[in-house]
Parts: C-alpha cells; sequence; structure tokens
C-alpha cells in the first residue's frame, strides 16, 4: 500500500483502526515530496523538515488522549498567498521573495486548530495572476501526468502537488479559474466556493471582489472535509457571510435523481477540444442515465465574462498591489535618487511581466476619462451576468460546463501569449463575476492520458447541491 | 481696477480627526503622541492580506455632525479607494468616500458684520487619515510613523459661500465649536486634529468665478487668515499685471508669509477612485438616524438664546462664551455652585480669556473646573477676599488647580475686614500722607482714591476697599 495515494477519509479510517499513525502518513509524505519534488518543482518553501517531529508530537499527544481532533496530525500544502505566520509568504513573487507574514490568515487559524501538519507553501503564478504557474518568478511547476505539460494556473503547485501525492490535499486560491483550472489539468477535485463563504483576511490580495480560498482535494468527500474546516463568517472579513455552519459531507448523497441540470450551448462551442468536448457529452449522459433531467439553454452574456472579468480584475489588482512600494516591506531596490526613483525601481525590478502587464492595465481602466468605458461598463456588465445566472438558476440546480476548453498545454507554449492564456479561463471566470460556487472534477482522459475536468457551477452558497452532483458522477465512474 | 473692487470668493475643505478610541478599520488606539509605530497594527500597517473592518461609532460620530450641521444623511452609502502613492499611505490608497458621502446639502450659519449669514455645506464623507514622515536627524531621509494612520477623519466640505478672511475664521470657529458640542472631536488644532485646506479665487464683479488655487493643511486661524490675505493680493496682482491665475495646489509658509506652489503640472492626480471592495455599503435605517437626532446635545445656538433671556448676558459676550464647548460648560457649572452669572461671566469675558489669549491656550486645556471657579465667586461675594485678591487666586487657579477657600489660607490672602485692623492703617496711612488730607479738605476728591491706595498697597490687597473707603471718609471728615 502506498499511504500517500489515500484520501484523507481513508486515511482517517486507517488512523481509527490503528493501521496507521500520524508519523508513518507523515513520512510517507515527506519520503514523497523528495522523491518527486525536483521533477515536479510544485513547493516554494517545504517544511519537511519540521513535519516529522511535529508529527510524532501530535501522535504521542493523541496516545496521550491530549488530542482528539479528527484531523490532527493530517497533512495539508498551502498555497504561497495565504499568510502564514514565521513563515515565508511569497505569491511567488521577487517583491516578496524573503516576506515572512507577523500574522495568520483565518483559514490558517482553522487549519492549525485541526493540528493539521503544513508541509509546505505551493508555487503558483505570481500573485495569482496567471493560468500555468510558468509566471512564478522561482520555478515552473510540471503537470504530473507529463512533466513536459503546464499544470494549470495559479494554484498550479497544490494541484500538481495533490495529483503527484506530495500532499493529500492542498488550499488554493480562484479569482478567475485558480483552482478549477489546475484541478481540470491536474486530475483532481477543486472547489471555488461562493463568494464569502470563505475569509479572506491573510488571502494576499488580487482581486477582493472575486478571490476566494477553497480546497484542492484527491476526491468530493475530502472537498467537502476541508470545505467544512475554512467556511464561515470572519469578523476580520465584513464581506463574508454571516450564517450557520453546515457540515457538507451530508450533502453526498450519491443521488441526482431529478436534479436539473442545464447546459449552456455556449461553453461547448467554438474553441473546444473535440476530446474534452466527447468526454463530456459522456458525462452528461450518466448523469441522465442516473436519472437527472439535462437540458440545453443559452447564457448569452457569458461570452461578455472574460473581458469583464479582465478589466474588473485588473482593476482592482492594481490598487491592491499599490502597498508593495518598496517602502516598508518586500523587495526595494538598492540604489535610487529620490522617491519616485525608489517606487520606480522596486516597482520595475520586484514584479514580474505579467503582473506589470496587469497592473498598467487596471491603472488604466481606471483612469479618468476612461473609467466610464471601462470599470463602469464592466461593472454593469457584470449586474448583467449576475442577473442572467439568477435566471437560469430559477430553472436549473446545477449548471454545467467544462472547466477549460483544452486539457494542459505545453511548458512555454503559451507564456508569451497573454491573449491566449486568458482564454483558457474562458469557461470560469464568469463564476467569479457572479460570486457563485462551481467545483471542478475530472471525468476522463484524452487519448495522450491528459485529465479532462467537468466544472459544475451552483447558486449562491448551494455548495451542497454541486458537491453532490460531483459525488454521484464521482462513484458512478469508480465502479468503472 | 483698484484691489477692492475684486470679489473673492472662498471654500473651506474641515479635516476633523474624530475622538473614536479606536481606528476605523482595525482596533489600534487613536491616542495622540506615542512612541512612534507603537499605535500599529498589520491592518493599519498595511501588511499584504489584511482587510479592514468599519468601526461603527466613525459612521455614527459622522452622522452626528451632518444631524447638526443641517444635512441629509445617507441611507445607502459606501466607501471608495483614493490612490496615490506617498510614504505616510502605506496602503497606497486612502479608503474615503467619493459619489456617495454619509452626509450631503446641510448648511451651518455664521455672524457677519451684516448680520447672520448661511454657509452651505457640499458634503461630510470619512476618511482615514494618513501616517506621518518624521526627518531623520541621523540619515538624511525620512521616517515612517504610521500612529496615525487609520485615524478616522470626517471631511467637511463647504460650498464656496465665504467671501473674505473674517468669514473663514467665523465659519471655522463655527465648525469647530459645533463638532466640540456633539462630541465627535477634540478639535485640537495645534496637534492637527482640526485641519482645513483652503480654496481661494478672485474675479470682478459680473465676472464669472476665477481660477482657484487650495492651500493644504492649514492649522491655525492666524495662519490661515494671513495666507487668504496673501493669496487673494497675489492674484489679484497676477490678474492686474495681465497674468493668469493657475489651478494649482500651494504650501503656505508661516515663517516667510508667502505660499509656493507644491506640485508641477506634471504630478496631476488622477486619484483613480473606485469603490472599496474590501467593504460593504453602509445602510443606515430610519431608527438608526432618529436615535442619533434625539441623542444630539444642545447645540451653541440655543444655549446662546437660553444664555440671553434666562441670564440677560449681552449678545456679544454670550456669542463669546458658547462659541466654545469647554467655556460653556465651566460657566455652567460655576453658576450652579455660586449662582451668580453675571459675575461668572464677567470672569470668563474679561480676566480666562485675557489669560487664555497670552498663553495661546484652548478652553479645552483650562486646568481648573467650574466647581472651582464657582467657589471664587462665592468668596469674593460674600468678602472674604477682594477682587484683585480673586485675580491672584485665577492665576493660581491656572498655575496649580485646587480648592480656591485653599489657596488663600494658604497664601494669607484673607480679606481683613477687622474694624480695629483697618482703623490701624488708615491712621498710619493718614500720618503719612498730610498732603493728601489737605488736597482732600481743599476739595480735591482724588485724593481719597490715593489714599484708599496706599493702604491697599500696605495691605498687600487684603483690606476690604469697602471698610478702607467709609473709614477714610470718617477719619478725613473729622
Amino acid at each position: 500500500m502506498d499511504i500517500t495515494e489515500l484520501t484523507v477519509h481513508e486515511l482517517q479510517e486507517k488512523i481509527k483502526s490503528k493501521e496507521l499513525t500520524i508519523t508513518e502518513i507523515t513520512k510517507a509524505y515527506v519520503e514523497k515530496i523528495n522523491e518527486k519534488e525536483k521533477d515536479i518543482e510544485a513547493f516554494v518553501t517545504p517544511l519537511t523538515e519540521d513535519a516529522i517531529s511535529k508529527a510524532e508530537e501530535i501522535q504521542s499527544k493523541i496516545e496521550e488522549g491530549e488530542l482528539t481532533g479528527e484531523l490532527a496530525g493530517i497533512p495539508i500544502g498551502i498555497k504561497d498567498n495565504i499568510c502564514t505566520k514565521g513563515i515565508k509568504t511569497t505569491c511567488s513573487s521577487k517583491m516578496l521573495e524573503n516576506f515572512v507574514s507577523p500574522y495568520d490568515a483565518t483559514v490558517m487559524e482553522k487549519i492549525n486548530n485541526q493540528n493539521m501538519i503544513n508541509l509546505g507553501k505551493l508555487n503558483m503564478d505570481e500573485f495569482a495572476m496567471g493560468g500555468s504557474t510558468e509566471y512564478s518568478y522561482f520555478k515552473k511547476t510540471k503537470n504530473p501526468h507529463n512533466i513536459n505539460k503546464v499544470p494549470g494556473g495559479s494554484s498550479g503547485g497544490s494541484a500538481a502537488a495533490v495529483a503527484a501525492n506530495m500532499v493529500p490535499w492542498a488550499l488554493g486560491s480562484d479569482t478567475g479559474g485558480s483552482i478549477r483550472q489546475p484541478a481540470s489539468f491536474c486530475g483532481v477535485v477543486g472547489l471555488k466556493p461562493t463568494y464569502g463563504l470563505v475569509s479572506r483576511y491573510g488571502l494576499v490580495a488580487f482581486a477582493s471582489s472575486l478571490d476566494q480560498i477553497g480546497p484542492i482535494t484527491k476526491d468530493v468527500r475530502d472537498c467537502a472535509m476541508l470545505l467544512n474546516i475554512i467556511a464561515g463568517h470572519d469578523e476580520k472579513d465584513t464581506t463574508s457571510e454571516d450564517m450557520p455552519k453546515k457540515d457538507y459531507t451530508k450533502a453526498l448523497k450519491n443521488d441526482v435523481k431529478g436534479l436539473k441540470i442545464g447546459v449552456p450551448k455556449e461553453f461547448f462551442g467554438e474553441g473546444l477540444n473535440q476530446e474534452v468536448k466527447e468526454t463530456l457529452e459522456k458525462a452528461i449522459q450518466e448523469y441522465k442515465e442516473m436519472g437527472a433531467e439535462i437540458e440545453e439553454f443559452s447564457l448569452d452574456i457569458a461570452q461578455y465574462s472574460l473581458a469583464t472579468y479582465y478589466i474588473i480584475a485588473c482593476a482592482e489588482a492594481s490598487s491592491n498591489l499599490g502597498r508593495f512600494d518598496g517602502i516598508r516591506y518586500g523587495y526595494r531596490t538598492p540604489e535610487f535618487k529620490n522617491l519616485k526613483e525608489l517606487y520606480k525601481k522596486s516597482r520595475s525590478e520586484g514584479f514580474g511581466d505579467e503582473v506589470k502587464r496587469r497592473i498598467i492595465l487596471g491603472t488604466y481602466v481606471l483612469s479618468s476619462g476612461y473609467y466610464d468605458a471601462y470599470y463602469k461598463k464592466a461593472q454593469q456588465v457584470r449586474t448583467l451576468v449576475m442577473n442572467e445566472f439568477n435566471k437560469a438558476f430559477e430553472k436549473y440546480d446545477v449548471i454545467l460546463t467544462p472547466t477549460s476548453p483544452t486539457v494542459a498545454f505545453d511548458i512555454g507554449s503559451k507564456s508569451d501569449n497573454p491573449l491566449e492564456m486568458y482564454l483558457a479561463d474562458i469557461c470560469t471566470v464568469s463564476v467569479n463575476i457572479a460570486g457563485l460556487p462551481a467545483i471542478s472534477i475530472p471525468v476522463g482522459k484524452d487519448k495522450e492520458g491528459m485529465p479532462i475536468g467537468m466544472q459544475l457551477i451552483g447558486n449562491k452558497f448551494q455548495e451542497e447541491t454541486i458537491l453532490n452532483a460531483a459525488y454521484t458522477i464521482e462513484m458512478k465512474q469508480k465502479e468503472k | 481696477m483698484s484691489k477692492s473692487e475684486y470679489e473673492v470668493i472662498i471654500g473651506l475643505e474641515v479635516h476633523a480627526e474624530l475622538s473614536t478610541k479606536t481606528k476605523i478599520f482595525c482596533s489600534c488606539p487613536t491616542e495622540f503622541g506615542g512612541q512612534p509605530n507603537t499605535h500599529v497594527c498589520p491592518i493599519c500597517m498595511a501588511m499584504p492580506g489584511t482587510l479592514p473592518v468599519l468601526n461603527e461609532k466613525v459612521v455614527e460620530y459622522a452622522v452626528k455632525a451632518g444631524l447638526a450641521t443641517n444635512c441629509e444623511i445617507s441611507r445607502d452609502s459606501k466607501n471608495d479607494r483614493k490612490n496615490y502613492y506617498y510614504p505616510d499611505l502605506p496602503k497606497s490608497y486612502q479608503i474615503s468616500q467619493f459619489d456617495k458621502p454619509l452626509c450631503e446639502h446641510g448648511y451651518v450659519e455664521i455672524d457677519t458684520e451684516a448680520g447672520k449669514k448661511k454657509i452651505r455645506l457640499t458634503r461630510i464623507h470619512i476618511e482615514e487619515d494618513a501616517g506621518k514622515l518624521n526627518h531623520d536627524d541621523f540619515g538624511g531621509g525620512s521616517l515612517v510613523d504610521l500612529n496615525r494612520a487609520g485615524v478616522p477623519l470626517i471631511e467637511i466640505v463647504s460650498e464656496p459661500d465665504l467671501r473674505s478672511p473674517e468669514e473663514v475664521e467665523s465659519y471655522m470657529k463655527k465648525i469647530k465649536s459645533i463638532l466640540e458640542y456633539i462630541e465627535v472631536s477634540d478639535c485640537k488644532m495645534q496637534e492637527g486634529s482640526l485641519r482645513a485646506d483652503v480654496n481661494v479665487s478672485v474675479h470682478k464683479p459680473g465676472e464669472p468665478f476665477g481660477t482657484r488655487t487650495e492651500m493644504k493643511n492649514m492649522n491655525s486661524f492666524r495662519s490661515i487668515t494671513r495666507a487668504i490675505e496673501y493669496e487673494i493680493e497675489r492674484q489679484i496682482d497676477v490678474l492686474e499685471d495681465g497674468g493668469k491665475i493657475e489651478q494649482e495646489t500651494l504650501r503656505w509658509d508661516d515663517v516667510s508669509g508667502k505660499t509656493f506652489s507644491m506640485r508641477d503640472k506634471e504630478d496631476a492626480q488622477d486619484y483613480r477612485y473606485f469603490p472599496e471592495p474590501d467593504l460593504v455599503a453602509i445602510k443606515l435605517s430610519e431608527e438608526y438616524i432618529e436615535t442619533i437626532k434625539n441623542s444630539l446635545p444642545e447645540l451653541p445656538e440655543s444655549r446662546k438664546q437660553r444664555y440671553l433671556e434666562e441670564y440677560v448676558l449681552s449678545e456679544k459676550d454670550a456669542n463669546i462664551i458658547t462659541a466654545s464647548k469647554y467655556l460653556s460648560d465651566l460657566f455652567e457649572s460655576a453658576i450652579k455652585i455660586c449662582n451668580n452669572p453675571k459675575s461668572v461671566n464677567n470672569w470668563i469675558i474679561s480676566d480666562i480669556s485675557r489669560i487664555l489669549n497670552e498663553t495661546e491656550m484652548e478652553p479645552i486645556a483650562i486646568p481648573f473646573d467650574g466647581k472651582q471657579l464657582g467657589k471664587l465667586v462665592i468668596l469674593i461675594d460674600k468678602g472674604t477676599i477682594s477682587s484683585s485678591i480673586g485675580k491672584k487666586v485665577l492665576e493660581e487657579l491656572f498655575e496649580n488647580p485646587r480648592d480656591p477657600e485653599e489657596i488663600i489660607k494658604e497664601k494669607g490672602w484673607i480679606q481683613i475686614s477687622d474694624e480695629g485692623a483697618i482703623k490701624e492703617v488708615v491712621i498710619k496711612i493718614l500720618e503719612a500722607n498730610p498732603q493728601s488730607i489737605a488736597d482732600f479738605k481743599a476739595g480735591k476728591d482724588r485724593a481719597l482714591g490715593f489714599l484708599v491706595g496706599q493702604a491697599m498697597k500696605e495691605t498687600k490687597g487684603k483690606a476690604n476697599p469697602k471698610m478702607l473707603n467709609e473709614m477714610f471718609l470718617e477719619e478725613l471728615k473729622k
């Protein structure tokens, strides 16, 4: 048995039945990281050195009855834009190469309260801007299914680490698809929660009105379990919703009879890879066979989502990244003549091209004379997108689309073509624009063995519905 | 065309720091002073990943200010980001309000030579203060102190309704007085908790308004008046020489008494305002606004009316006392003790105001309380001390405030009202001044005053002047 192939709920069972100890589990993961990291390059800051002693400590506490938590000692990996006290949080940027946060993000406090073991900070596109993790300042993470392919992004390190069994699960963040698209490319499960379900406190902001932290896991049950831990209102984030706590694992009923699934035809048209299309059609057929009601419909507004997304996300980013000015923390240029030059050189040297591109774009769309034509217009379209989704959810429980129009592409094939890279987000961005929850689950592979992901979109705070729909097809596919 | 033929247009943006205990978006103290960077946390230092949480007290205080200045209160308001780079602004944006301020369309009334005048308020909005840059005495650069970063401010924007430096001063004093009364700001100008950006333009009558210049961060009445006077003159000179006024931001230099251009046009600021996505909209219910309305204290105008009617103060005196909540509170608590409004009024208008002026002290800093002032008045009323000793007691109250009775005991200032003792002094003075006796008898009444003065000097001001007077007359008529 390879311990690292087990899901977290399987590990839990084995811990309960005393087949495995925390220490054994952690050791297995540390070994796996040591074995695979040189090929995959998923970690910016591995924390493998202390992991085993931490595991031993937790193990003895469990044995002495001091600790009872169900997730105590379970390892996890954390995307490197989630602040971890005393541990570097780099956002995969030269700007924050040596930055150590003085505080823990709210989700980290929750992870720590469970006594989980953080195995390391995971690679990403710089400041979460990108769809391939090639825009990391430090390294290019490889897709475990084929190391010549990208893992997707921006949470590419998290998805690759889970897919390569280097961590049992991980946290990512999703602004326009950054959890779902890499999950799809790496053949794992990724959930972007409803905007406001998970606290953003301590997530280094890219686009504040779109960002959400979410789980990347091996299966849907693990996804529901990790969501249980991180969801919930936080006084420190006023955009987080105050609502009763749910147990998402209870939603996994393995039954979709009568579930109304809408399939927006715009997501299955031009640009969709044939094999992806066929695989999705098979999944749709399976849903039908299991008793779900499938209907094709038109989500016409979706075609404007990508443009809307890039205006809003870049506008917010241009402001959010203003604090990286070389004054208080982060990179400061070694030589400067005056304040203006300190700013200019620190930011020019500290940020990568893609980040600069988006800051410039965002600054432009907020500038006087352009604000109305771009930012304001984008906000209006955003309202239309929300309205159209609302209308759709009057008819359907779930909206089904591909997660990405293609499977993982070759490293280097798009990194010099920003527009083509942006198109990789086409299926995922409208979900963030509308603030909805969506999950990506693997539903097959192409001829070359690259995973194909399916996205299930739910209505606001209806994570339970999409988790159940995802779980049901996952169970069905396991039968094969 | 002579200078007096130009019309002057002035508008003010007054910034007042709110006296909430904690900052606007985090729980750090707002207290002034403190070692640099000790009133800070990850939020007000803008550490990556932190988020603001709006302090509800700030909204409450701003709504209070809006209601006290006759504003409409917005039921649906929001925060916006104002983006610019400066080392004292850690997020590189200031959270402020752009198109949906909390309060709009208000006014205050000021007294001018021509009578009462309404000054319209465009808006009052909430925002956060920036930190401070201190000169580095050792490194030659600047050091950033973020203690003030995130201290809540309201910005009160007036319409361009002011026409002279005098009106500006009157307006500023009115705003200050209202904010003090409703207890939302301590308005300490020296500490910068009340400051103003002043917009000035001039034009010839019948012509459209001229181009305005803005002088930022003015924090004393004196420099505001001087700066406006200078700027009016400068603008008229430019126009008279056939020049054009540039719309620009100016810095007033108190030492040279001149304004200087702060930025060149290349740096024309575009703040790229947009809605703050980290905060939810500010929705206020009717009940909320009603509750605040009902909790508003008596405002200066109504106190003034009461003083005119109940205590028969002169309009001028009532204005001076009610202009400051602290003076007015002092007045009220003193008369509660001594029940002599006329006398307390005189003390405040003459001696207390004089000392405040001489020492450039603001009423809030008066060290003694109304109880002590009231007791002082009682001591005079009872004849325990003379009013000239009273002045010394007042000085003592400013120096080292304590019970006036204790002061006079300690200093031996109790008035001599003992007939025998006074007679002794009278005899002594008469013996020493035969010429005065002769003068008096020759009909020169002034001689009596001289003799009383001599006796007061002899007793170090402690003799009862009324008794002295009577006894001298008695003796002289013998």
